[in-house]
């Protein structure tokens, strides 16, 4: 076989203008003008300069790619290819499916300095607010995403209703404390616990399920909760919610400007803003063990039980392993962690309504589960910083007004970058961001294997 | 000797004879159906301690529906399995292989995200990895690919690294009796003799029984103590694999063709 002849510059070059030729052809019905209503009837206002910048946007970017392939392709040519499928592949992962050392301790040093940096980069505790919440925000989503990431990324069962669990958790903190005045620190094991336990009632009688139908009930489940916090007034509030519940203390001392209260028993001037940096480590805690107990299971029989499982379910049991008992744990422990964080949310709020936890939610936390890679912790967290911190971003772009003419909101399109972001993952990286799988136990060196070279495991 | 000494021995011998002559996998007419289809119309069939008994037969014969017939999915409509005397008709997958079944299905399921070494501790999690490190030995020295291949990921492996796989992820569970389903199916003839030699050593050397469903029929019979011929969900005939390799009749169905390329191989 003759190698492949580069394409050279010029080449490159004439498929560039080629695209922006495209694109201008496109553009001349779509974006040319712009109708607007005059005092004459409609008129017609030209919009060239816009056109002319979508046009050399799409050159630049066709450009850039090509040369990129280009690179590629002849990096890959001095690489020998294995010359037989029986030969031994050194499947080493490609750059950027992996997350080297480094990157994880700056990720970590970073989440937990944030409170920190925030402050000194804005000014003092309370401009550093907004950055703290966002923490607070993402963080949260983090470990939602680390729960259903062992359901749905280990186990591999799709659940559709994971926000159930949460809206399970964070009830049981509202209920416990307004009506017995039990404090957050005794409700956090209970929160999680009960949601355990429901996660037990879902798993026992859709145990038999798979793949889609699974995903059908667990979605039901969902719905169901919400329809009873909303319908069973007399309990849950209804739809109105429960307010006033109780704050978080800092393990029994109270976040209060009195003589009893955190600031003062540490000789600090009283800050509202204690609080929520109190709030922020306690995410952050929470969401940490939840990765810590993941990892550590992961090591365990039980953890390796868990991804055979999603490989393949009839292997399996044939294995002597019991299926039920090893969905039903992964169906427990995600759904406490979800409740771990339900109880967060409720104390954070202070404030919970079924409002909170509609379908969309689920719907997020599993887009960053698999956005994220499943399975991958990291990839998890990073697409968790993506999703609920790029709407954030968002709100910050209003310079692109300019561009587009007055009055162009980019909040607006936020759900549409949202969908397009989607897509380009799912051409770009199928499998996540990360979707390297470290073996849970190594030999020697450890050495992650691409999932480029691996079919998808069914089942 | 007195005459009751004697006879006292006499007995001894008549109870050890009964003993070994009491099969490790007793089969007795099990029927198995697909909804209202049946795949297994009153199977008979027997694998007795240190044997290597096969069952041979066309596509969809019912061999591979045996097969997870003993392991309890689907479960036998009608009919009794029992292993070493104990009736396991209606115990769950998981139960069963506890009792010391281990089976390489067919397909060989082996876990492709995972490493070859987890896939082999996958194998091993009935033990708790007690023998772990042995077992691994024993594996590795059957099947020296799997050892260079420790760290890769079963789904990137060739077909016959796979089966080499599947085979020796079903002995780390240590079995009594190992179940293989079709463990030529679709490789080139030298890994099939390289894996056909692998059961035999393990039949020689360890023992082990070992029943084994083949639509290879030649090889399977010229392996087997005894054989068993399933068509249309029936055993029309068995033998020993001598017999049924000079059997006109099977001859015709199953060796005709196929015969001549397995020697030439």
């Amino acid at each position: 076989m003759a190698p492949a002849r580069s394409p050279g510059l010029p080449d490159i070059l004439r498929d560039a203008g080629l695209y922006a030729l495209v694109a201008f052809a496109l553009c001349v019905p779509v974006v040319s003008y712009r109708t607007e209503a005059g005092p004459a009837g409609l008129e017609l206002l030209p919009r060239w300069p816009l056109v002319g910048l979508l046009c050399a946007g799409i050159f630049v970017l066709r450009l850039a790619q090509r040369l990129v392939l280009a690179r590629r392709d002849a990096r890959r040519a001095l690489i020998p290819a294995p010359s037989q499928a029986t030969e031994a592949v050194h499947a080493e992962p490609a750059a950027g499916q992996t997350v080297s050392g480094f990157a994880l301790w700056a990720f970590l040093g970073l989440a937990l300095t944030l409170p920190v940096i925030a402050t000194l980069a804005s000014g003092g505790l309370g401009p550093a607010r907004y950055w703290i919440d966002l923490g607070i925000l993402i963080l949260t989503y983090v470990m939602l995403g680390w729960g259903l990431n062992i359901v749905v990324g280990l186990a591999g069962l799709l659940d559709l209703g994971y926000v159930a669990f949460y809206a399970v958790g964070a009830y049981t903190y509202a209920l416990l404390s307004t009506t017995f005045g039990l404090s957050f620190w005794v409700c956090l094991p209970l929160a999680g616990l009960f949601a355990g336990l429901w996660g037990m009632v879902l798993g026992f009688p859709v145990l038999r399920l798979r793949g889609d139908y699974l995903a059908i009930v667990t979605l039901a489940f969902g719905e169901i909760i919400r329809l009873v916090l909303i319908n069973w007034t007399d309990v849950t509030g209804g739809a109105a919610g429960i307010s006033s519940i109780p704050r978080a203390s800092f393990f029994g001392i109270p976040f209060t400007a009195d003589e009893d209260g955190f600031a003062a028993r540490f000789g600090l001037s009283f800050d509202s803003m204690h609080r929520v940096v109190f709030l922020y480590y306690l995410i952050l805690a929470l969401a940490l063990l939840t990765n810590l107990v993941t990892l550590r299971l992961r090591r365990l029989p039980i953890g390796r039980a868990w991804e055979a499982l999603r490989e393949d379910e009839i292997a399996c049991r044939s294995l002597g392993i019991d299926t039920t008992a090893t969905k039903l744990t992964a169906f427990a422990l995600g759904a406490a962690f979800g409740g771990f964080a339900g109880s967060f949310f409720a104390v954070r709020q202070g404030f919970i309504s079924p409002e909170s936890f509609n379908f969309l939610e689920s719907a997020i936390i599993l887009a960053i589960v698999v956005l994220g890679g499943m399975g991958s912790q990291i990839g998890v967290a990073i697409a968790a910083v993506a999703m609920v911190g790029g709407p954030e971003l968002l709100r910050n772009l209003g310079f692109l007004s300019a561009v587009f003419g007055e009055g162009f909101d980019p909040n607006e399109y936020r759900l549409l970058l949202f969908g397009l972001a989607m897509v380009t993952m799912m051409v770009w990286r199928p499998r996540g961001l990360i979707s390297e799988r470290q073996p849970s136990v190594s030999l020697g060196r450890a050495r992650g294997i691409s999932g480029a070279h691996v079919s998808e495991g069914h089942g | 000797m007195s005459v009751a000494g004697i006879n006292v021995l006499v007995e001894e011998t008549r109870a050890i004879q009964a003993r070994a002559g009491e099969p490790l996998l007793a089969i007795e007419d099990v029927s198995t159906y697909y909804g209202s289809v049946a795949a297994l119309r009153g199977v008979d069939l027997t694998v007795g301690r240190g044997e290597i008994v096969t069952l041979i037969g066309a596509n969809g014969a019912g061999k591979s529906t045996l097969m997870m017939t003993i392991f309890g999915a689907p479960r036998a409509r009608s009919g009794t399995i029992r292993y070493a005397g104990e009736d396991i008709t209606r115990l769950p997958t998981h139960r069963i292989a506890r009792l010391g079944l281990a089976q390489s299905p067919e397909g060989r399921r082996v876990f492709p995200r995972m490493s070859v070494f987890e896939n082999l501790q996958m194998g091993a999690s009935l033990h708790g990895g007690r023998w772990f490190a042995q077992d691994l030995e024993r594996v590795c020295a059957l099947f020296p690919r799997l050892k260079e291949r420790l760290q890769q990921r079963a789904g990137t492996m060739s077909g016959g690294e796979q089966q080499m796989l599947a085979i020796g992820r079903a002995l780390m569970s240590r079995p009594t009796l190992l179940l293989l389903d079709e463990p030529s199916l679709g490789l080139a003839p030298l890994v099939v003799k390289g894996i056909f030699d692998a059961i035999r050593d393990l039949n020689r050397q360890d023992g082990m029984t070992i029943f084994l469903v083949e639509q290879n029929a030649y090889h399977a019979l010229k392996l087997a103590h005894r054989g068993y011929v399933l068509v249309n969900g029936r055993v029309t005939m068995s033998g020993t694999g001598r017999q049924l390799l000079d059997d006109p009749a099977v001859k015709a169905a199953y060796l005709e063709g196929g015969h001549g390329a397995a020697t030439t191989a």
